[in-house]
């Protein structure tokens, strides 16, 4: 065999490539790092600031008398937040996942589905004092006194979360093979069966991401509270009955109405870090179920 | 199948044969038969019959004018070029265009002498008795034990007898050997040829009467096709199959008879199927009447 003209190592075009391959490397970690920058700081910033009041007792201590002073912790906002986005998630979650199973497997190009799927993304976009006000006006108002509860907050947080939850579901479930639905037709499945026994599994873990999204968007929200939960100082953990406070609240309150007093804005700052990690751990515990249930259905 | 009896209700409710003994059903009488191969004379037994039969998408119409008697315990070919309509002929032998968006089947589909697609008809009992392979494999992303147990489950076969029925279908389908300690594993780590087995052994475990093959080894290797072609062979003793397959050679070696269909365009300038010519697949192959057929199996055209 003769040797070709041109060795392999010195492809005409080489350089050209090269120098292509050094710019996109270049753009695409530089843009990563650009990326990173105020994701890393904000995290650092909080838990610089936060750290100083952070502790055992700053976790199960009552709010103090008076936000001007020192001392005090935050149990009741962390009780609150937890029985809040609970009771919120524990009503859209399912509700937005069978929604979205309709959009999908049922409603397809229909007017329902599509009327459906339009007031999804409207509310999508609505702003959440807007939610808020929407359930002041018909949850807690007719109930006048016995109205600020923490089950009022847990509605303007599910409405929020469930456009998002039906959504990420629908989308999720577009992506399933058809190949599967088939399969399982083939078998002399039933609609129901198909969908519950080959579809669902097959999009869970995608569709628990998506509803992790939807918790993680409305655990950080202040405005729906802010007409709907109260506030106390002791924790609350019946959500039907009483007002309620939360976390991204106590941020609220301890930074701008007592942002003048240290002691406010350090506490603030430490609650700003427990939310944070609230958050992480929903999603460390969010991630290790989805994986389990990935790796027990696909059984590897 | 030669149960003529239960004919009439073989659509019936579902409780109605999940109630009966597996034992008792007319599967078992079928190894006794004599083989057709050794009794030439005796009546074929028609499965399927279809008269007139034309499918539309939305419309347009994809293959019409398909008159053809599939009987049992044979190997049915439908072979002819793309875009002919041999798929879409098989999807309506088991009403898998049902779940078609647009899809439209007309003309007259019988099954054992009942129009398949009679109003009180329950698609899903079809396919029950009517199972599929795709061309495709497809295995659930589940384990190969719940793969095979996902028809038997859904169909309501008793707990205690699930494990049992995984075993005969892996073994029906020659994969037992190979699957027998990787049960618990996923269906997706099998190799292409083994989960197209795995598909056919998840079909075999509803213990359907028919099994249609939609281009069953055009994702599979020449090895991986000769297996599924022994397959093929052995499950003809109990079975019916239909397949569909780009490749000639194979349906002059595993078909007992051969329909070769053609595309030709309309005037709107649609592809439009039709059956040319259905016979004995070795007068398909020897001495066909149509020269469409000869120039496609001489591989003038196609």
């Amino acid at each position: 065999m003769t040797a070709p003209a041109v060795p392999l190592g010195q492809s005409t075009r080489k350089g050209r490539r090269e120098l292509k391959n050094v710019l996109a490397t270049t753009f695409i970690v530089g843009s990563f790092i650009v990326a990173l920058v105020p994701l890393t700081l904000i995290v650092v910033y909080v838990a610089r600031a936060g750290i100083k009041v952070f502790g055992l007792d700053f976790l199960t201590q009552d709010l103090p008398f008076s936000n001007r002073v020192a001392g005090g912790g935050m149990n009741a906002a962390i009780v609150g937040t937890l029985v809040i986005t609970g009771t919120a998630t524990a009503m859209a979650v399912p509700l937005g996942i069978l929604g979205g199973i309709y959009l999908n497997e049922y409603g397809g190009s229909g007017v329902v589905a599509r009327v459906v799927r339009f007031l999804a993304d409207v509310m999508t976009g609505v702003p959440s004092i807007v939610m808020g006000l929407f359930i002041y006006t018909i949850w807690v108002l007719p109930r006048k006194d016995a109205g600020l509860t923490g089950f009022a907050g847990a509605l303007a947080l599910g409405c929020l979360m469930l456009p998002i939850v039906i959504r990420t579901a629908e989308e999720i479930l577009k992506v399933v093979p058809d190949d599967l639905r088939e399969g399982s037709y083939a078998l002399g499945s039933r609609k129901a069966q198909t969908i519950w026994r080959v579809v669902f599994p097959n999009a869970a873990p995608g569709i628990i991401s998506g509803a992790l999204l939807g918790v993680a968007r409305v655990a950080g929200e202040t405005a729906p509270l802010l007409f709907t939960i109260g506030i106390v100082s002791t924790p609350n953990w019946n959500v039907f009955d009483g007002p309620n406070t939360a976390l991204p609240q106590q941020i609220y309150i301890n930074a701008s109405v007592f942002g003048g007093f240290d002691a406010a804005k350090d506490r603030a700052w430490g609650a700003a870090l427990a939310l944070i990690l609230i958050v992480f751990l929903f999603t460390l515990v969010a991630r290790v179920i989805t994986t389990i249930y990935a790796r027990r259905s696909a059984a590897i | 199948m030669t149960d003529t009896a239960t004919a009439t209700t073989r659509f019936g409710p579902m409780t109605t044969t999940r109630d009966e003994p597996f034992t008792k059903g007319p599967e078992d009488t079928r190894p006794q038969e004599p083989e057709p191969e050794e009794e030439p004379e005796r009546a074929r037994e028609i499965v399927f019959e279809l008269a007139g039969v034309e499918v539309r998408y939305s419309g347009v119409t994809a293959v019409e004018d398909v008159n053809l008697e599939i009987a049992a315990n044979e190997i049915t070919a439908f072979i002819g070029p793309s875009g002919c309509g041999k798929t879409t002929v098989l999807r309506s032998l088991n009403r898998m265009h049902d779940i078609t968006p647009g899809a439209e089947v007309l003309g007259k589909i019988t099954y054992h002498g009942e129009d398949l697609y009679a109003p009180k008809v329950d698609p899903a009992e079809v396919r029950r008795r009517i199972g599929m392979v795709f061309q495709k494999p497809n295995p659930f992303p589940k384990s190969v034990y719940d793969n095979i147990a996902y028809g038997p489950r859904i169909n309501g076969t008793r707990h205690s007898e699930v494990e049992e029925r995984v075993e005969k279908a892996l073994t029906q389908a020659a994969l037992w050997d190979e699957v027998e300690d990787k049960l618990k594993r996923s269906a997706l780590a099998l190799s292409g040829g083994q989960q197209q087995r795995l598909c056919i052994a998840r079909c075999l475990a509803v213990e359907p009467d028919v099994i249609l093959m939609d281009e069953p080894c055009s994702a599979l290797d020449p090895i991986a096709t000769a297996r599924i072609e022994d397959l093929m062979d052995e499950l003809k003793n109990e079975y019916t199959i239909v397949i569909v397959t780009h490749n000639m050679q194979q349906a002059a070696r595993v078909s007992d008879r051969t329909a070769f269909f053609t595309a030709e365009l309309d005037d709107a300038g649609n592809r439009r199927g039709r059956l040319v010519e259905y016979d004995l697949t070795e007068t398909i192959f020897t001495t066909p009447c149509d020269p469409r057929t000869e120039g496609y199996i001489t591989g003038r055209f196609g």
